[in-house]
Protein backbone atom coordinates (compact mmCIF):
# COMPACT_ATOMS: atom_id res chain seq x y z
CA UNK A 1 0.00 0.00 0.00
CA UNK A 2 1.27 3.27 -0.98
CA UNK A 3 0.31 7.04 0.40
CA UNK A 4 -2.27 7.72 -2.47
CA UNK A 5 -4.07 4.50 -1.73
CA UNK A 6 -4.52 5.14 2.18
CA UNK A 7 -5.74 8.16 1.04
CA UNK A 8 -8.17 6.53 -1.29
CA UNK A 9 -9.23 4.31 1.11
CA UNK A 10 -9.98 7.02 3.59
CA UNK A 11 -11.80 9.16 1.15
CA UNK A 12 -13.76 6.15 0.07
CA UNK A 13 -15.11 5.80 4.35
CA UNK A 14 -15.59 9.59 4.55
CA UNK A 15 -17.87 10.22 2.06
CA UNK A 16 -18.37 13.46 3.37
CA UNK A 17 -14.85 14.54 3.19
CA UNK A 18 -13.43 16.38 0.41
CA UNK A 19 -10.85 14.61 -0.86
CA UNK A 20 -7.94 17.41 -0.01
CA UNK A 21 -8.89 17.47 3.42
CA UNK A 22 -8.66 13.85 3.35
CA UNK A 23 -4.98 14.49 1.70
CA UNK A 24 -4.15 16.98 4.42
CA UNK A 25 -5.44 14.80 7.04
CA UNK A 26 -3.07 11.85 6.24
CA UNK A 27 0.25 14.19 5.32
CA UNK A 28 -0.59 16.26 8.84
CA UNK A 29 -0.18 13.02 10.58
CA UNK A 30 3.19 11.69 9.20
CA UNK A 31 4.50 15.62 8.95
CA UNK A 32 3.39 15.60 12.78
CA UNK A 33 5.17 12.33 13.50
CA UNK A 34 8.15 13.30 11.24
CA UNK A 35 8.48 17.03 13.13
CA UNK A 36 8.15 15.47 17.14
CA UNK A 37 11.35 12.48 15.20
CA UNK A 38 12.90 15.93 14.66
CA UNK A 39 12.74 17.93 17.70
CA UNK A 40 14.19 14.60 19.18
CA UNK A 41 10.23 13.55 20.78
CA UNK A 42 9.04 10.37 21.02
CA UNK A 43 5.91 9.50 19.09
CA UNK A 44 3.96 6.43 21.03
CA UNK A 45 1.09 4.89 19.02
CA UNK A 46 -0.46 2.45 21.50
CA UNK A 47 -1.02 -1.09 19.88
CA UNK A 48 0.83 0.42 16.44
CA UNK A 49 4.32 1.09 17.86
CA UNK A 50 6.47 3.84 18.66
CA UNK A 51 8.81 5.59 16.87
CA UNK A 52 11.73 7.10 18.74
CA UNK A 53 15.32 8.95 18.16
CA UNK A 54 18.20 7.12 18.89
CA UNK A 55 21.94 8.45 18.82
CA UNK A 56 24.72 7.43 16.98
CA UNK A 57 28.05 7.94 18.55
CA UNK A 58 30.73 9.48 15.81
CA UNK A 59 33.11 6.84 14.56
CA UNK A 60 35.98 6.44 12.03
CA UNK A 61 34.39 5.21 9.45
CA UNK A 62 35.88 3.91 5.85
CA UNK A 63 35.43 4.32 2.14
CA UNK A 64 34.40 0.93 0.78
CA UNK A 65 35.95 1.43 -2.26
CA UNK A 66 38.89 2.75 -1.40
CA UNK A 67 39.54 1.83 2.04
CA UNK A 68 40.45 5.55 2.93
CA UNK A 69 39.44 6.42 6.43
CA UNK A 70 36.94 8.89 7.20
CA UNK A 71 35.24 10.51 10.26
CA UNK A 72 31.60 9.85 10.71
CA UNK A 73 30.52 12.66 13.02
CA UNK A 74 27.79 12.40 15.81
CA UNK A 75 24.27 11.49 14.37
CA UNK A 76 20.27 10.87 15.31
CA UNK A 77 18.27 8.21 13.73
CA UNK A 78 14.92 7.43 13.69
CA UNK A 79 13.55 4.40 15.39
CA UNK A 80 10.66 2.38 15.11
CA UNK A 81 9.43 -0.85 17.61
CA UNK A 82 6.34 -2.52 16.52
CA UNK A 83 3.48 -2.34 18.97
CA UNK A 84 2.50 -5.78 21.39
CA UNK A 85 -1.02 -5.90 19.36
CA UNK A 86 0.10 -5.15 15.68
CA UNK A 87 3.38 -7.74 16.47
CA UNK A 88 0.86 -10.28 17.55
CA UNK A 89 -1.36 -9.59 14.44
CA UNK A 90 1.65 -10.02 12.23
CA UNK A 91 1.81 -13.67 13.52
CA UNK A 92 -1.96 -14.46 13.40
CA UNK A 93 -3.07 -14.21 16.78
CA UNK B 1 16.76 14.82 23.83
CA UNK B 2 13.55 17.41 25.10
CA UNK B 3 12.22 13.76 25.83
CA UNK B 4 8.14 14.76 25.23
CA UNK B 5 5.98 12.14 23.82
CA UNK B 6 3.58 12.69 21.13
CA UNK B 7 0.45 10.89 21.28
CA UNK B 8 -2.68 10.05 19.06
CA UNK B 9 -4.27 12.79 20.76
CA UNK B 10 -1.45 15.43 19.60
CA UNK B 11 -1.73 13.32 16.35
CA UNK B 12 -5.75 14.52 16.44
CA UNK B 13 -4.96 17.92 17.91
CA UNK B 14 -2.93 18.93 14.54
CA UNK B 15 -5.77 17.88 12.32
CA UNK B 16 -8.46 19.68 14.27
CA UNK B 17 -6.17 22.63 13.75
CA UNK B 18 -5.11 21.88 10.26
CA UNK B 19 -8.35 21.10 8.22
CA UNK B 20 -10.51 22.49 10.87
CA UNK B 21 -12.96 19.10 11.38
CA UNK B 22 -14.23 18.27 15.17
CA UNK B 23 -11.85 16.72 17.80
CA UNK B 24 -13.54 13.48 17.52
CA UNK B 25 -14.12 13.10 14.25
CA UNK B 26 -10.22 13.96 13.86
CA UNK B 27 -9.43 11.75 16.64
CA UNK B 28 -11.31 8.95 14.52
CA UNK B 29 -9.63 9.82 11.23
CA UNK B 30 -6.28 8.87 13.42
CA UNK B 31 -7.81 5.85 14.52
CA UNK B 32 -8.41 5.02 10.62
CA UNK B 33 -5.33 5.43 9.28
CA UNK B 34 -3.66 3.43 11.98
CA UNK B 35 -5.99 0.88 11.33
CA UNK B 36 -5.68 0.84 7.28
CA UNK B 37 -2.01 0.62 7.89
CA UNK B 38 -2.09 -2.21 10.56
CA UNK B 39 -4.23 -4.09 8.57
CA UNK B 40 -2.59 -3.92 5.36
CA UNK B 41 0.65 -5.37 7.22
CA UNK B 42 -1.49 -7.84 8.71
CA UNK B 43 -1.92 -9.19 5.30
CA UNK B 44 1.93 -8.98 4.14
CA UNK B 45 1.87 -5.85 2.37
CA UNK B 46 4.40 -3.44 2.28
CA UNK B 47 3.14 -0.11 3.29
CA UNK B 48 5.08 2.90 1.46
CA UNK B 49 4.85 6.51 2.64
CA UNK B 50 6.67 8.66 0.33
CA UNK B 51 9.50 10.78 2.08
CA UNK B 52 8.63 9.26 5.41
CA UNK B 53 9.35 5.81 4.75
CA UNK B 54 8.48 2.13 4.43
CA UNK B 55 7.39 -0.75 6.71
CA UNK B 56 7.64 -4.11 6.08
CA UNK B 57 7.04 -7.04 6.87
CA UNK B 58 10.18 -9.85 7.00
CA UNK B 59 10.16 -13.82 7.78
CA UNK B 60 12.14 -14.88 10.19
CA UNK B 61 12.94 -18.69 10.86
CA UNK B 62 13.34 -20.93 13.83
CA UNK B 63 16.61 -20.43 16.51
CA UNK B 64 17.61 -21.61 19.07
CA UNK B 65 17.77 -18.52 21.72
CA UNK B 66 18.92 -18.40 25.13
CA UNK B 67 17.74 -17.21 28.14
CA UNK B 68 20.58 -14.22 29.42
CA UNK B 69 19.83 -14.56 32.68
CA UNK B 70 19.52 -18.27 33.74
CA UNK B 71 21.70 -19.66 30.15
CA UNK B 72 19.21 -22.26 29.34
CA UNK B 73 17.87 -22.40 25.74
CA UNK B 74 14.80 -21.93 24.69
CA UNK B 75 13.40 -22.68 20.82
CA UNK B 76 12.59 -19.61 19.06
CA UNK B 77 9.63 -20.47 16.77
CA UNK B 78 9.16 -18.89 13.32
CA UNK B 79 8.16 -15.20 13.04
CA UNK B 80 6.62 -12.52 11.27
CA UNK B 81 8.40 -8.95 12.30
CA UNK B 82 8.39 -5.64 11.23
CA UNK B 83 10.81 -3.27 9.59
CA UNK B 84 10.42 0.60 9.44
CA UNK B 85 13.01 2.14 6.82
CA UNK B 86 13.02 5.47 7.42
CA UNK B 87 13.12 7.98 3.69
CA UNK B 88 15.95 9.73 3.50
CA UNK B 89 14.36 13.04 3.67
CA UNK B 90 13.52 11.65 6.71
CA UNK B 91 16.70 10.38 8.24
CA UNK B 92 17.92 14.34 7.23
CA UNK B 93 15.40 16.12 9.02
CA UNK B 94 16.24 13.88 12.01
CA UNK B 95 20.17 13.56 12.10
CA UNK B 96 20.89 16.77 12.82
CA UNK B 97 18.90 16.83 16.29
CA UNK B 98 16.82 19.42 17.67
CA UNK B 99 18.13 22.98 16.92
CA UNK B 100 18.90 24.49 19.76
Amino acid sequence: MIRSELIQKIAEENPHLFQRDVEKIVNTIFDEITEAMARGDRVELRGFGAFSVKKRDARTGRNPRTGAAVEVEEKNVPFFKTGKLLRDRLNGK
Amino acid sequence: MSEKTVTRMDLSEAIFREVGLSRNDSAQLVESVLTHMSDSLARGEQVKISSFGTFSVRDKSARVGRNPKTGEEVPIQPRRVLTFRPSHLLKDRVAVGPRR
